[in-house]
């Protein structure tokens, strides 16, 4: 008795879509990573469900890969989130639409 | 195979909190509910047997990153005090319609695809043993181009964020200087 493989990947195909529509529609800096950041979660969680759903459950692949991924994005979320903390200190807003310019 | 109920219910609350991640006008509860969000993923790794991946998530993730979040949230608070500040940019609708298309593409070729008629194996697991010989002999490389991906983060992370104390402190020292030299020119 167990769910099927498709709720599974519509569950996480749902998770990248909420986390792409408020990357996309946010204007908050901290709000467009913490968007990237599910992207990236529905993304791992599609390696452990083709990992637990697969052919060869025994090889540890997709939960390696997923291990690697969870490491990079904690990296990234904490280069990210100084990135953001520094552009805050220059332009006093937080509001990614004044992000535009290279030059401060 | 593990409960199917407990999916369900889990798929729902992790969804509502990433939906109120997403959504909120707080960001405070945003943050909250982002790690509300994480935390489900990571019960739902649990329940797809992979104890190790989800163990890392909870660590990594409820731990770490939404504590860092919540960091960040506070520490630039301010303008969102003031008023009139819009919380989504005004093409919010062709957003939120772009991930629905993104979605309907994801789904609509999976749906179709023979791949998913497979049955599961009926146990699995990723003994933390197995893992970790995994990652000293096949993983051996990526482990490490990974520990110094994550040494160099640190260390960006710590120069993006403090880049700019010389100027601060310049600034700060130099009107409160101002007065005592007037004093002692006085």
């Amino acid at each position: 008795m167990s769910a099927p493989l498709l709720h599974y990947v519509i569950f996480s195909t749902l998770l990248f879509c909420i986390g792409f529509a408020g990357a996309v529609t946010r204007r908050n800096a901290i709000l467009v990573l913490i968007g990237i950041e599910l992207m990236l979660n529905a993304a791992n969680l599609n390696f452990i469900i083709f990992w637990r759903y697969g052919v060869a459950p025994e090889v540890l692949t997709g939960v390696v890969a997923t291990i690697f991924s969870i490491a990079i994005a904690a990296a990234e979320a904490a280069v990210g989130l100084a990135l953001v903390i520094a552009i805050y200190k220059h332009r006093k807003t937080m509001q990614v639409e004044k992000f535009d310019t290279l030059k401060g | 195979m593990p409960n199917n109920i407990a999916f369900y219910i889990l798929a729902a609350l992790t969804l509502c909190s990433a939906i109120a991640a997403m959504a909120l006008r707080n960001m405070v509860h945003c943050a909250l509910c982002a790690a509300g969000a994480f935390a489900g993923i990571a019960l739902v790794f649990l329940h797809l047997d992979a104890e190790f991946a989800g163990l890392a998530q909870i660590l990594v993730y409820v731990g770490a990153v939404a504590i860092l979040v919540l960091f960040a949230v506070l520490l630039t608070r301010g303008e969102e005090i003031k008023a009139n500040i819009r919380r989504a940019s005004r093409s919010w609708f062709s957003g939120v319609c772009a991930s629905a298309l993104v979605f309907a593409g994801i789904i609509v070729p999976i749906a179709y695809s023979p791949g998913l008629k497979h049955t599961p194996a009926a146990t699995a697991s990723a003994p933390v043993q197995k893992l970790g010989e995994s990652f000293v002999n096949e993983y051996v490389l990526p482990l490490e181009v990974l520990g110094l991906l994550l040494t160099a983060a640190l260390l960006g992370a710590v120069v993006i964020a403090m880049q700019d104390k010389k100027e601060e402190t310049k600034s700060i020292s130099q009107p409160e200087n101002h007065p005592v030299q007037k004093e002692a020119v006085q």
